[in-house]
């Protein structure tokens, strides 16, 4: 079974040379600190920043620089700043390559929920629906199941939708799925975890053709 | 040159009654108005619809204002850091409009560019598109969002001049630089103050024909939300 951080070195293999890409909060944060470094990628934040780079050293930090999840960060050489309706404009008109962000239920026909439950969690969206609504390549980090061990990968979302059908990749602790259009399909299991063990905890139907390989990470 | 200035916060505040809608500049508590919103929460106004990404935290920022129930509605896109704003929110006592945050940052400037509605993906297929036009363009669904018509949009600048030019610095431009000129009246504070001639034209961020009130606040703590270092190897 992947951890977290396992689960971003998974996803950084996702992410290409000459990319434009927006992280989420959690999970898909991490996934800055594993993307191959003889490669060019640029990080976009919805706040208003392209060409992100690493945390500040202590006392370094501003307070004017930040990331849409309100953490202090540093520019690279090349960054630009600019403004909300603007940093919304680039993403609606697909200039973002891979938008990467996290799930509370992900629907095989590519649904994604992650913004609320009724009557006991209403955070908002906050840019998730406008990313989700434009970006052509979304990657979603999750945990495959809930605490109490019921998947999170099912037939049809339960809880408030965030976009339809447009999620491409779901990389869990236990697989990576792709969403086709007659539903997920199996492409790797984690290490040590066996098809069945995914199986069982999948909601959906898998789609499973031949031999499934491990991750390599 | 038409002057902007006003000499403090209180006669820029001037005008702002209970039941008023007031945008508020800032993404968390970055580039946030906040010397306004102090003298705002020194006032009795109340009832106030506000539109701003967020909602601040319990003690700064417009959790100021939810802790001495200044505000009637938030119209925000993510409001996760604040447990009276959640209290209230969940108790009945608060209005909140959740709106996609691309699409608020576009409402503030559809106003700004005097355009009255836009269509949008974002949000169609969820509960945010209940009630709204629906239309194909291009193959894809989208909705129809309107512009909003606020009485006061208040933004934070780190540089700004007597013609209510302004500068913004890094990230702080967020949602400051679409509300100006998006209300019928827009207050800018400022870091600092400059004689008009010394900001070059070229570096403006928003002219000033979109501010009508502008003045240096007095004190600025410029509150950290995540402090988040990395470790000298």
């Amino acid at each position: 079974m992947l951890t977290k951080e396992d689960i971003a070195k998974r996803i950084a293999k996702e992410v290409k040379d000459r990319y434009f890409v927006n992280l989420g909060i959690g999970i898909p944060t991490l996934v800055a600190n594993y993307v191959r470094e003889d490669i060019a990628v640029e990080f976009q934040s919805e706040n208003g920043v392209l060409g992100m780079g690493p945390f500040p050293f202590a006392g370094e930090e501003d307070a004017d620089i930040i990331n849409a999840g309100k953490q202090t960060i540093t520019t690279l050489p090349g960054a630009s700043f600019f403004d909300s309706a603007f940093s919304f404009g680039m993403i609606r008109s697909q200039k973002v390559d891979l938008t990467i962000l996290g799930a509370m239920e992900v629907s095989e026909n590519g649904d994604i929920a992650n913004w609320k439950i009724p009557g006991k969690m209403v955070k908002g969206m906050g840019g998730a629906m406008d990313l989700v609504a434009s970006a052509e390549n979304i990657i979603v980090a999750m945990m495959h199941v809930n605490k109490a061990g019921e998947s999170k990968i099912l037939k049809k979302c339960t809880l408030p939708l965030t976009g339809v059908g447009c999620v491409k990749k779901v990389v869990t602790e236990l697989a990576v799925l792709e969403v086709t259009k007659n539903g997920f399909k199996l492409l790797e299991r984690a290490p040590g975890v066996s098809v069945e063990h995914i199986i069982a905890s999948t909601e959906a139907e898998l789609i499973i053709e031949g031999d499934i390989p491990e991750m390599d990470i | 040159m038409i002057t902007k200035k006003v000499n403090n916060v209180q006669e820029a505040i001037k005008g702002i009654e209970g039941g008023m809608t007031i945008m508020f500049g800032g993404f968390g508590l970055c580039g946030i108005p906040e010397n306004t919103i102090a003298a705002l929460v020194n006032t009795p106004i109340s009832d106030l619809t506000c539109i701003s990404n967020n909602a601040g935290v319990d003690d700064f920022g417009l959790g100021l204002l939810l802790q001495k129930k200044q505000i009637k509605k938030m119209i925000s896109s993510y409001v996760g850091e604040n447990a009276e704003f959640e209290r209230q929110m969940l108790s009945g006592e608060l209005e909140v409009e959740l709106t996609p945050q691309g699409t608020l940052a576009e409402r503030c400037r559809a106003a700004q560019a005097g355009i009255p509605a836009f269509f949008t993906p974002a949000g169609y297929g969820t509960e945010v598109a209940e009630g709204k036009e629906v239309r194909e363009f291009n193959g894809k669904m989208h909705i129809m969002e309107e512009a909003f018509k606020a009485d006061f949009a208040i933004v934070k600048a780190w540089k700004g001049d007597e013609a209510g030019n302004l500068i913004f610095k890094g990230t702080a431009r967020n949602f400051n630089a679409c509300m100006a000129g998006a209300a019928k009246i827009t207050i800018a504070e400022v870091e600092e103050l400059v004689p008009v001639g010394t900001l070059d034209p070229n570096q403006i961020h928003i002219p000033g024909i979109m501010v009508q009130r502008i003045f240096q606040g007095e004190k600025f703590e410029k509150r950290i939300e995540q402090r988040t270092v990395r470790q000298r190897n």
